[in-house]
């Protein structure tokens, strides 16, 4: 192998490898930060082509989307949303006690937080079943197979005499479903992330692995998906609540 | 027990990064010199598809029945090759191979930021190719590389959501190479190498990788939502459904546009470093260059509406779009002058590498004056979906990518493999595929404002004339192409060892051996001079560090 | 084997767009000389050996980059107005332009004349009088290109879009699908015939006669029920549809919109998404019923509708908005 291997920390606490290629920890630290700020820039282009077509949809079906939206469940994005701010706050509080040295503190602020996400992903998944169960999971096929259409729609979704035409609630839904969908991918993949954190934090003298500084981009990471949470939930769920005089 | 001269005993050569010679020291190196070599070998086997494809489209249209292939298997073909040489050829080859490579030798660093991110993108890159290959193995696409909705979600054939799959596995290479680069360079730079010390070739690797990490994520969710169409049939891009084709050409081109310029600035990079050692002089203009550089890159994402001329959208974006393409021309006209003006009063030699930089410096000239064509929308209503966009973005993109490319590879493979090749053969190289190009492409031009569609499988008689001059030029550019490959080959076993400096080249890559050591540097410089600071008459050579 | 070097020059169109390129070409041969002109004499010169003065100005070139940046500019800004103009004009359909319906699918174009005679692949013209091709497609994106007018527009599953010319020169020239269909798209081809204009109006009554599209609209507008609620005293209240083509409408919400073919045609198939104001939406969807030609002719027929025609008893259900001036209302 051609990496020359990194070389450990001294006895400090929270010294990672420092990587060959790099001169200082100092400059690992900004670099690795920097790439953080930079994949998450990233993500914010990922989900931004999803809420340009959300856009679009709800520009051309106002009537159809608030219709539809009134169907999603309410009181679970909301208990969700509280879940997911909470989860955030534990992050920061995790980061805090990773500044102070505490990182069994820190572990156990980390483990929290993780926790919180994999509750998140549970109302969601018991959301989705409840969203499917009335109906509304858009064009499910028996086989997957690619559907030609020559121009009819698909039946059963609202499509009382004189409403809504069949097909513009599915884009609502499927909109609902793939962005919320890819939202719990990254939950998920932030959920292993800081699982394996507290993991390697819960020993007094952390393995080197878990630094302060890799925990503090964990939180960037962690406090960006709950960022898009909090653009997702208005936009999908209150877009029919609107309380009018 | 030697009866050969003294001269041909070579010294043992050092250790250096080729020394390993196992499968795992391949594959699962962290050293970017490696994994540029990696990129390589994965870049030529795709070049060979997508030119083969190329090579039955250009048969298949000397006669005006398309006797050769069936119109299925034309329409595969063409689509096989654009796919394969935009997205496993073109967008990975001044990047990940030179610029993999040579990027953190210039700045003075021993690798990249991240390493290890930077063979994962290598891994996705072939991954990618591989699904990719095997959708085209298994009945292969026809929707054309751009995929429009709603023939790609509706009638084309399967085979789509696999070829999507794979192209966006490979986007994501995409997103960690430009990731890679953009930390790198501003994190890795040696102790006083500031930014208007670098070379222009770091300048225009960073614009790039900025295009690469904010296009490429778009790009990645049109292919979800495009597959995620098919398989539920869902139309957010159906019009049945009250969907809208047009969001998804938006969507396709808002990624696209910058993505040619993906495949041009680097290639702008490369020429910048030939013209500056071969005309043995500073780079003219060095701020206005790397400004330019910059330039391009933000103004390349507000064009892209200048694809839809013709597609329905509203004559005040028709306005807006053509007004900023003829805006994003500006930078790339500043640049030219400026490589003009360095070669004024330069001392001027004409290897290999310079032969590739003039013929790019005229070829991409050509090119991009077409594109003020193209920026004019009455005209372009007229040329729209003909040969004459062909011909303008082949100009570009072979006539200028690809000779940049090849200079790229002609002036720093001592460096890369510490072997020379003989200069006379990669000259001769470099004018047929000169005179090979320009008679494929020029005759298009006229071919496609006479009215020649694009992706014709059969076409009238009027245009075989120009066909068959095409078909010709097609058969004399691959000879220019394989010519290098012979004496490439040929080098790394017979060619004459290579020094540190065989150009006398100015950046810090020359100061370490050919082929370098594992590390690249055994200290990391310090003192760094101003870039390209070649002696000339009137200037003393550069004394004081300040 | 010949080789033409240009296309016909048939419409009044495709010479103002000739002179256009013209003028490009100048400015790419100027550029091509100002830099290539100097780069083979420098290669010459300054080649490495040659003994010539290489000192060189000390002073920056700030000025030359100025210089090099405006005057592209300028010209860039120049071109720019020259080529908008143009297409400002092409945009521009004249009121009184014939109207031509054309339907593209795979893999041939279906041509439908004002009269209602019909073609397949082919499109016969009245030489020196304005044409307005209103078009869509039955299944992909396709684009009708005649390169001897210098037009081509994409046409579209779900919308209407239009071009218009005028042709000037008889003859036949080629008609082309300029955007990929699928398997057999380089045989969606044809001819377009222009003709003299006694000639045309012969040629239209010659062969088999077929209703007009207004006519053939007006007739499935009472078979599909339209009347029911569109006409007349009726218990379900919606909009008058006298002279609705080209007035503004106002919807709910507050917003306006020109009732334009493509306002037409989406209350037809989607009528829940630009609702009248103070309608309700009980109006059903027509998806899935009514061909691309029915909806042609659906729309021809309700243009035909002058305010006060098609019979609208007085006191009840009038129209809530005024038609406003007739204003060209083509599609984007």
């Amino acid at each position: 192998m051609n990496d020359p291997g990194t070389r450990s920390g001294g006895g400090a606490e929270g010294m990672e490898p420092l990587h060959s290629h790099f001169a200082s920890r100092e400059q690992q630290r900004e670099a690795t930060t920097l790439g953080m700020w930079l994949f998450l820039a990233t993500e914010i282009l990922f989900f931004g082509a999803l809420f340009l077509a959300y856009a679009y949809v709800r520009w051309s079906f106002p009537a159809v989307v608030q219709q539809a939206s009134r169907h999603l469940e309410l009181v679970m994005g909301t208990i969700n949303t509280g879940v997911l701010l909470t989860s955030s706050f534990a992050m920061a509080v995790g980061v805090l006690f990773a500044e102070q040295g505490r990182h069994r503190a820190a572990a156990k602020a980390l483990a929290a937080t993780a926790l919180m996400g994999v509750a998140f992903l549970m109302i969601k998944g018991s959301e989705y079943a409840a969203v499917i169960h009335e109906g509304f999971l858009p064009g499910f096929t028996a086989n997957l197979e690619p559907v030609s259409r020559p121009g009819g729609g698909y039946a059963g979704l609202l499509s009382e005499g004189g409403g809504p035409v069949p097909g513009q609630e599915e884009l609502f839904f499927w909109l609902y479903f793939v962005m919320t969908g890819i939202h719990a991918i990254h939950v998920a993949i932030g959920v292993g992330m800081l699982t394996l954190l507290a993991w390697w934090m819960r020993k007094p003298h952390p393995a080197s692995r878990a630094s302060l500084n890799t925990v503090r981009n964990a939180g960037l990471y962690w406090h960006f998906v709950d960022l898009v949470w909090v653009f997702l939930f208005p936009l999908l769920y209150l877009a029919g609540h609107r309380f009018q005089p | 027990m030697n009866a050969l001269p003294a001269t041909r005993r070579e010294p043992p050569e050092e250790a250096n990064y080729l020394s390993a010679h196992t499968l795992r020291s391949w594959l699962l190196t962290t050293d970017h010199k490696r994994i540029g070599l990696l990129f390589l070998f994965g870049i030529i086997g795709y070049f060979l598809i997508g030119t083969a494809a190329a090579a039955l489209v250009r048969l298949d249209l000397v006669t005006p029945q398309g006797d050769l292939l069936s119109a299925e298997m034309y329409n595969r073909m063409f689509t096989l090759h654009g796919v394969v040489m935009v997205w496993f050829f073109l967008i990975p080859s001044i990047p990940s191979v030179l610029g993999n490579f040579v990027l953190p030798l210039m700045i003075g660093a021993r690798d990249v930021a991240f390493p290890r991110l930077n063979l994962l993108s290598w891994y996705l890159f072939m991954i990618g190719g591989g699904v990719t290959l095997y959708a085209i193995l298994a009945g292969g696409v026809d929707t054309g590389w751009t995929f429009y909705t709603p023939y790609s979600t509706t009638y084309a054939n399967p085979q789509v959501v696999t070829m999507v799959a794979g192209i966006f596995i490979n986007g994501f290479s995409s997103i960690l190479t430009g990731l890679n680069f953009i930390i790198t360079t501003h994190k890795l730079r040696a102790p006083g190498l500031t930014w208007f010390r670098l070379p222009l070739f770091v300048w225009t690797l960073y614009a790039t990788a900025l295009i690469l990490v904010l296009a490429t994520p778009v790009l990645a969710m049109l292919l979800l939502l495009v597959a995620v169409e098919r398989f539920w049939g869902i139309g957010v891009f159906d019009p049945a459904q009250g969907g809208d084709p047009i969001l998804f050409q938006h969507l396709f081109w808002f990624y696209s546009h910058p993505a040619v310029y993906i495949m041009i600035l680097p290639g702008m990079g490369v020429v910048s470093e030939l013209v500056t050692c071969f005309a043995r002089k500073r780079l003219f203009g060095y701020p206005f260059v790397a400004g330019a550089s910059v330039a391009i890159a933000v103004l390349g994402f507000l064009v892209w509406g200048h694809h839809m001329f013709v597609s329905g959208q509203s004559i005040y974006s028709g306005f807006v779009f053509s007004l900023l393409s003829y805006m994003v021309a500006i930078p790339s006209a500043i640049k030219v002058f400026n490589w003009t003006a360095t070669l004024y009063k330069g001392s001027i030699s004409f290897e290999t590498p310079m032969l590739y930089a003039i013929g790019f410096i005229g070829l991409f000239t050509a090119g991009g004056l077409t594109g003020l064509m193209l920026a004019a929308t009455a005209v372009d209503v007229h040329v729209s979906d003909t040969y004459f966009v062909v011909a303008h973005f082949h100009y570009i993109m072979v006539g200028g990518m690809v000779l940049a490319f090849m200079g790229g590879l002609h002036y720093w493979w001592p460096k890369i493999t510490g072997r020379m090749y003989p200069d006379l053969a990669g000259r001769l190289a470099a004018v047929v595929t000169f005179i090979g190009f320009n008679l494929t492409f020029f005759p298009q031009f006229v071919m496609g404002y006479l009215g020649m569609p694009r992706r014709y499988h059969s076409y009238p008689e009027e245009f075989q004339f120009y066909h068959i001059l095409s078909t010709a030029g097609a058969s004399i550019l691959g000879v220019g192409y394989l010519l290098p490959v012979v004496y490439f080959l040929w080098s790394l076993k017979r060619g004459k060892r290579a020094p540190a400096n065989p150009w006398d080249a100015r950046g810090l890559e020359w100061t370490v051996a050919s082929p370098p050591p594992t590390h690249n540097f055994h200290d990391i410089p310090e003192g760094i001079r101003p870039p390209y600071d070649y002696p000339t008459p009137a200037t003393p050579p550069f004394t004081s560090p300040s | 084997m010949k080789f033409p070097l240009l296309p016909d020059q048939a419409s009044l169109g495709a010479g103002e767009v000739d002179r256009l390129m013209l003028l490009l070409l100048g400015v790419t041969v100027f550029f091509l000389l100002v830099t290539a002109g100097p780069i083979l004499v420098f290669c010459f010169r300054y080649r490495r050996g040659n003994r010539v003065n290489r000192v060189l100005d000390p002073r920056g070139g700030f000025r030359l980059e100025l210089t090099w940046t405006l005057i592209p500019l300028t010209i860039a800004l120049g071109l720019f107005g020259a080529s908008a103009a143009v297409y400002f004009r092409q945009r521009h359909p004249p009121e009184d332009a014939i109207e031509i319906h054309v339907i593209g699918r795979q893999w041939m174009w279906k041509v439908q004349h004002p009269q209602g005679k019909r073609e397949i692949n082919e499109l016969h013209l009245p030489a020196g009088v304005p044409i307005k091709l209103l078009m869509t497609s039955q299944d992909v994106i396709h684009s009708f290109f005649i390169p001897a007018f210098r037009m081509k527009q994409d046409v579209l599953p779900g919308w209407l879009t239009t071009q218009w010319f005028v042709p000037t020169k008889t003859g036949s020239f080629p008609l082309f699908c300029a955007e990929y269909c699928g398997t057999d798209h380089s045989r969606m081809v044809g001819h377009v015939t222009v003709m003299p204009r006694p000639e045309y109006v012969q040629w239209l009554t010659t062969g088999v006669q077929e209703e007009s599209p207004a006519l053939a609209g007006e007739r499935r507008f009472r078979q599909l029920g339209c009347s029911g609620c569109h006409v007349g005293q009726s218990a379900v209240r919606a909009p008058a549809l006298n002279g609705v083509f080209g007035s503004v409408v106002p919807l709910q919400g507050g917003r306006t919109v020109i009732a334009d073919e493509r306002y037409l045609r989406d209350s037809i198939l989607l009528p829940n998404k630009e609702i009248v104001d103070g309608y309700a939406p009980m109006m059903p969807s027509y998806q899935g019923q009514i061909s691309e030609e029915e909806l042609l002719a659906l729309v021809a027929y309700l243009k035909s509708l002058g305010a006060g025609s098609a019979g609208n008893a007085p006191g009840v259900a009038a129209p809530v908005f005024a038609p406003a001036s007739r204003q060209e209302g083509g599609a984007p």
